[in-house]
């Protein structure tokens, strides 16, 4: 990991807490004791990834573990509550005016409900065409540029006037790519842009990503639960649980060679297509609320490995393998986890 | 990641015993203002107790209409206008709701994808499961209540006598699930259709749904209708798979042969297009143009359009052939 | 790569959610009777000074001595009274197509300033959230919980009678309801993908507002509309009952079943009935559409 050269996308210890407002009295009403105070969720625990120019980073986590506020952060639709992203190397936060906007645009996101993620009263010429026009980036005739972004995601230009609804599912996908980038991005932040999809069409839009990223020199961030996806798609992997990272690898060595039991467990779990039934050994327990997490390290209530030390000292995300990270009490040497346990 | 076939499991029932549900020829057809809606299209199957059956297809395949028109639960304008459902011996096709009722719950029984659609929300888990106990059997408030915590502890709740005063609400989503399985369970159905129950649900909590259910219908000889889009699913929990694709049973047979060897080239294309399936970095296999309106389906084949082997003999509706004991196809070129 | 092209048999031309809308109204035979209705009235009141026999505004036209005439009876002037005469000598028939238009002006114009006012209001308080959201619900509340003949009495009574004055009582009466639901509708909206979309692609937020907001809160507001036109209508003819609404020289329905209505005893019912009649018919024919409207809109239907 070199730091002489930027990364595409960078979030730096990025936090975000949603705490919700204190209502009005609420501060008497907590001294008499009527009312309890209000735990703040914390939806990510300081969680740093890079994805470098070119890369497909896969994140993988299952519900609650902030993925897709994680998204929405380094895409710049919502700011963190703490910490920073990058973009090139500069911090959204610090841009201002026509760089702050050129910084938003070069990333950009696809979203997983292709039904929420087109405005239903516009057509979809205008859906494609807004942000270039307002931001200036169309040369020559609007209608063609419209054309180019439809052909370029395998849509029939003539059925540009249409509405979002006289589509199907994995056209409505389309538009919502064509619309990312009709606006020039360098960055795809994909929030599980084909779940919502039936089989057979989640084949096709995946196959238009893996060529877009050829044709067009595209970075993505590749967020899926599906781990036969991200094994496919992906040249890094990043897992996240509760808010947290908790290990990071090449592709074909987390697959290999998983290190934390969380990773473990997912990949056992997964069901595979492969003839033949299998016995199902399931983890125990139910995925934690984020608004009460465990303490010390997330997944100990339920991980097979579980020590005293877990409980109390959330593991630092360290390497165990080149290029190879993993945040587990297991990893570390006895003689260091003595001066760790808190006295 | 291409996979290699894992051990079957020891502990089947043999495929032999009368069967708990016979469905011949269903045809379901809903009338729109677009034209009559071919949801099932003429589907055969037979599921034997103890045993396993995966429902596959895409959405507007029929897996959830037949699902419903085994249940009775066809609302109008649309009904059930051909074929016969035979369930232990007793032609249900076209009972009166009284009766339908009586077996509904009680010996044949749904889990729905949404828990929500089994769970009311402003009644406690306990009433669920006491009233349903009560519907079917005379028993008192205690031996219910009893056998209610019993039925909680089957699929895997802690403290269920606790829990027999929480409402839904607070309930995760997996556990939701459990407890409408719970209640499905509840007279020892000998039939319980699944109509993707996991879908919603993480990959953790889904592993542990399909124990439970794997269990717990082996343990009490169901026959069970698993139906989902996630051939992944299927292929670990089914011991038998029918595809289903415009209304129809493309193709059916035992778990591994279907999945080792399928014969029609919608199967193959299914298989084929998920990613697990394919070399990492390259395109996916997939298959071409989109799946079809119901509302006006081509004569023949209605795969026809999109599959790589047709000919001019498919424009004629295939009839169910056998490629091997078991294994019936409807295709007029079966691959190797 | 190959263009997908769409399933044989699809629509060939583009479909506007309104019009879809608009022909889901138009299939209930209710609805469709109500439109109708309504068409005619409408109708009827715009050209009213050419189907009218009479000017009822002109004082100089009437006649005392055609006072209070049964329907069928002659007039001085020559006309026939089709439905009779009022106690100042009017045509009925006139005066009830005259008054239909103060009623739908007074009722129309009242509910779509409302609306506009309300909504506004509403989506500025579901975009900037806490203090200013928390400020204007608490006015709506407030407005609210107050009957609405009350207030509309109470601010006609400030500032006497007129038909801008009957408009800017029933405005203050009616923004509320439009604010509220624009709010309920905007939150919705607002945590929508396209809504998120739109952010990243750094579109400016007051055209987010107007552009992807505004639009897809119409429906319910629409069915409010529809309703709250209605609801005018009998409001405005109820304050000119009591006499606290429009001018006695230019009377609206209401006030035109005011003037009969002492008189419906000694028999000479023409002079409240018809008015009430048509009345009736066009409250009616509204809360038909508007009924099949909400019906339409549904947000779950919709889709």
């Amino acid at each position: 990991m070199s730091a002489a050269t930027p990364a595409a996308l960078e979030a730096r210890a990025v936090s975000q807490l949603y705490a919700r407002p204190a209502r009005a009295f609420e501060g008497l009403a907590r001294r008499l004791g009527l009312a309890s105070p209000a735990r703040p969720v914390q939806a990510l625990d300081r969680v740093s990834v890079r994805v470098e120019r070119g890369e497909v980073v896969g994140l993988v986590g299952e519900s609650g573990c902030g993925k897709s506020t994680l998204a929405r952060i380094v895409a710049g639709i919502r700011p963190p509550t703490s910490g920073e992203v990058l973009v090139d190397g500069k911090p959204l936060a610090s841009l201002a005016g026509r760089e702050a906007i050129a910084a938003k645009l070069r990333t950009q996101m696809i979203f997983q409900d292709p039904y929420a993620s087109l405005n239903p009263r516009m057509r979809v010429s205008d859906i494609i065409a807004e942000a270039p026009r307002l931001h200036g980036l169309i040369e020559g005739s609007e209608s063609d540029f419209v054309d180019r972004a439809l052909e370029r995601t395998g849509l029939d230009p003539s059925f540009k006037r249409r509405y979002p609804h006289q589509f199907s599912g994995g056209q409505r996908q389309r538009v919502v790519i064509a619309r990312a980038l009709a606006v020039s991005p360098e960055v795809l932040v994909c929030d599980e842009p084909v779940s919502a999809l039936d089989v057979s069409i989640q084949a096709q839009v995946l196959n238009l990503f893996l060529d877009l990223r050829e044709q067009l020199r595209l970075t993505y961030l590749f967020i899926s639960h599906d781990l036969g996806v991200v094994h496919h798609v992906s040249d890094r992997v990043v897992i996240m649980y509760l808010g947290r990272v908790v290990e990071e690898a090449p592709t074909e060595e987390i697959f290999r060679r998983p290190n934390h039991p969380y990773t473990q467990a997912l990949l056992a779990e997964t069901p595979r297509i492969a003839p033949g039934q299998r016995e199902f050994s399931p983890i125990s327990g139910e995925m934690p609320s984020p608004s009460n997490p465990p303490s010390g390290c997330h997944f100990h209530p339920r991980c097979p490995h579980a020590m005293p030390v877990c409980r109390s000292v959330a593991p630092p995300l360290e390497a165990v393998a080149p290029g190879h990270r993993s945040a587990c009490h297991l990893n570390r040497m006895p003689s260091t986890l003595e001066q760790e346990i808190p006295q | 990641m291409i996979e290699a076939p894992l051990a079957a499991s020891p502990t089947q029932a043999p495929a032999s015993a009368a069967p708990t549900l016979v469905v011949r020829d269903l045809c379901t057809h809903f009338p729109t203002e677009a034209g009559v809606v071919r949801a099932v299209d003429g589907v055969s199957f037979d599921v034997a107790p103890g045993r396993i059956l995966g429902l596959v297809g895409e959405s507007g395949s029929g897996k959830s209409q037949t699902g419903f028109s085994i249940l009775g639960l066809i609302e109008p304008p649309g009904a059930v206008v051909g074929g016969s459902i035979v369930f232990e011996g007793r032609d249900i096709t076209h009972l009166p709701e009284r009766a339908m009722r009586r077996l509904r719950g009680n010996r044949i029984a749904m889990v729905f994808q949404d828990p929500m659609m089994t769970l009311n929300p402003v009644l406690t888990i306990g009433t669920h499961l006491v009233e349903t106990l009560r519907a079917h059997q005379p028993v008192s408030r205690s031996e219910a209540a009893r056998r209610a915590c019993e039925a909680l502890a089957a699929v895997g709740i802690p403290a269920p006598a606790e829990r027999l005063d929480a409402y839904p609400h607070e309930f995760s989503g997996g556990m939701r699930q459990r407890v409408a399985i719970a209640i499905a369970l509840l007279h020892r159905p000998a039939l319980i259709i699944a109509d993707e129950p996991t879908t919603a649900l993480d990959v953790t909590i889904q592993a542990q749904i399909l124990f439970e259910v794997q269990k717990l219908a082996r343990a009490q000889g169901t026959a069970v209708i698993w139906i989902s889009h996630d051939l992944a699913v299927v292929s670990a929990l089914a011991d038998d798979i029918a595809v289903m694709y415009a209304g129809r049973i493309v193709e059916r047979g035992p778990a591994r042969a279907v999945l080792a060897h399928p014969a029609h080239p919608y199967t193959r294309g299914l298989i084929g297009s998920v990613a697990s399936q394919n070399q990492r970095g390259q395109r996916l296999r997939q298959i071409r143009g989109m799946p079809p309106r119901l509302a006006d389906l081509p004569a023949g084949c209605a795969f026809r359009a999109r599959c790589d082997h047709a000919t001019a003999a498919c424009e004629a509706a295939p009839a169910e052939s056998t490629v091997a004991p078991g294994h019936h196809l409807r295709c007029f070129h079966p691959q190797p | 790569m190959s263009a997908l092209a769409f399933p044989a048999g699809a629509r060939p031309r583009a479909q506007s959610p309104w019009r879809q809308a608009f022909a889901k109204v138009a299939r209930s035979k209710s609805a469709l009777a109500g439109l109708v209705v309504l068409g005619l009235i409408i109708l009827a009141a715009v050209f009213a000074g050419l189907i009218a026999p009479q000017n009822p505004y002109d004082l100089v036209q009437l006649d005392i001595m055609d006072s209070s005439l049964a329907p069928g009876s002659k007039a001085s002037a020559g006309f026939t009274y089709l439905l009779g005469s009022d106690p100042q000598g009017r045509d009925m028939l006139s005066a009830m197509l005259y008054g239909l238009r103060i009623s739908l002006f007074v009722g129309v114009g009242s509910a779509i300033i409302a609306c506009i006012a309300g909504a506004t209001l509403g989506l500025v308080a579901a975009y900037a959230g806490a203090r200013v959201e928390a400020l204007l619900m608490r006015l709506v509340d407030l407005q609210l919980s107050f009957p609405s003949i009350l207030v509309a009495l109470m601010i006609l009574a400030v500032l006497g009678k007129g038909v801008g004055n009957v408009m800017l009582a029933l405005v203050l009466v009616e923004w509320a309801y439009y604010a509220r639901v624009a709010r309920a509708s905007a939150l919705v909206e607002r945590s929508r993908e396209y809504i998120e979309a739109a952010e990243c692609l750094a579109v400016p937020r007051w055209r987010v507002v107007m552009r992807h907001l505004l639009p897809n809160c119409l429906p319910p507001l629409i069915v409010i509309a529809t309703m709250q036109v209605a609801r005018a209508i009998s409001l405005e003819a109820t304050l000119s009952f009591l006499g606290l609404g429009v001018p006695v020289t230019e009377p609206s329905l209401g006030l035109l079943i005011s003037n009969g209505y002492t008189d419906m005893m000694s028999g000479k019912y023409w002079i409240s009935f018809y008015p009430g009649l048509a009345l009736l018919v066009t409250i009616v024919a509204i809360n038909l559409v508007g009924d099949r409207l909400r019906d339409v809109l549904n947000p779950r239907t919709l889709q």
